[in-house]
């Protein structure tokens, strides 16, 4: 069965982490993490991503940016804007996202 | 019309990792009810025990107002900023993780438990400037009247969030009877009871029990025993 592709997109580097260590101990998503708009449009355009999770640290302008030009290249992608920085609220957003 | 959901106390969500046990009244981590995500602004709503000795290690948050409400015991933070704290029953802690902070917070004591709430509010702003603040609030102060612990403006009584939300907290005996304005225009409140019975409008709340009601401008709480509640009045349409 195909796996959910999650692009994580987070400056803080930590955090970073932590959200790719938690999709990936779901057997069914697959994480990939980058840290900036550039790094995260470079990815987009040659991988075909089920979820863009916005996570923290990115301008607001880069914020705005990346989920128009997501969608302009993938109109299925869900966009996420990450909250809580850990375990407590990513799971149910994914399941959001998913449903 | 007033609009209103009931949360009854026994069906929260619920987590046993030993050393923490978690009712949960929005879903979190490991427990999803796509009926129960948020209340507006008011994200989760977590009754926490820590058992003796244990708590929770260093771990990150972001663009988050989290709250903690000490119900008995003490707790320790320490978080990325440097801060270093004991808070207990009486305190409130906010913190605004914003782009991101790591902290950990553990049962001060071997033996005894702790327990507290945690709650999150989604806030107005994403990737604040992470800050810290906790206060020692006097309960003497919420009885027989309502005492506000948190609202969106640095100057006035309690801690401050991003967000246009304001906390009190009540210790009624039994017969007290009061209303509650709402503050702000498109804000409703969630009721918690923490311990007793109270009727807010008609409806009868139990210990642990919550309650949403919104498109009010004001409703009446009554100590059908003596009781103790939490009030949090956050925005029910926001942007995140």
């Amino acid at each position: 069965m195909k796996k959910v592709e999650i692009l994580a997109v987070c400056s803080h580097p930590e955090i970073l982490q932590t959200l790719l260590r938690l999709i990936n101990s779901n057997p069914g998503w697959n994480g990939t993490g980058v840290e900036n708009e550039q790094q995260a449009l470079a990815y987009f355009n040659e991988t075909s991503f089920d979820i863009v999770l916005l996570g923290s640290g990115m301008d607001e302008v880069s914020e705005d940016r990346l989920g128009p030009a997501c969608l302009a290249i993938n109109p299925a992608v869900k966009l996420i804007q990450h909250y809580g920085g850990g375990s407590g609220l990513l799971t149910c957003e994914i399941h959001e996202a998913l449903a | 019309m007033a609009n209103t959901v009931l949360h009854k106390a026994d069906t929260r969500g619920f987590a046993d990792h030993g050393w923490l046990k978690s009712h949960q009244s929005f879903s979190f981590a490991g427990y999803y009810n796509p009926e129960r995500i948020h209340f507006g602004a008011l994200r989760v709503l977590n009754d926490d025990v820590v058992l003796g000795g244990g708590g929770f290690g260093k771990h990150p948050h972001d663009n988050m107002e989290i709250i903690s409400i000490p119900l008995e015991g003490d707790l320790e933070h320490k978080d990325s900023m440097g801060n270093t704290a004991v808070i207990k029953h009486g305190d409130i802690q906010v913190m605004s993780a914003g782009t991101g902070i790591y902290h950990s917070e553990y049962n001060q004591h071997a033996s005894e438990a702790v327990k507290f709430l945690q709650i999150w509010v989604f806030p107005n702003k994403r990737n604040v400037e992470p800050r810290y603040d906790q206060i020692a609030l006097d309960p003497a102060d919420r009885h027989n009247r309502l005492q506000q612990i948190l609202s969106p403006n640095t100057d006035d009584a309690g801690v401050w969030i991003y967000q246009n939300a304001w906390f009190h907290m009540g210790n009624f005996d039994k017969g007290l009877s009061t209303e509650y304005n709402l503050k702000a225009k498109g804000n409703g409140v969630y009721i918690f009871v923490l311990k007793g019975d109270v009727k807010v409008n008609d409806q009868l709340l139990n210990t642990r029990d919550g309650y949403g009601i919104w498109d009010v401008d004001q409703f009446t709480i009554t100590a059908e025993t003596d009781a103790e509640f939490l009030l949090m009045e956050v925005p029910m349409e926001f942007k995140y």
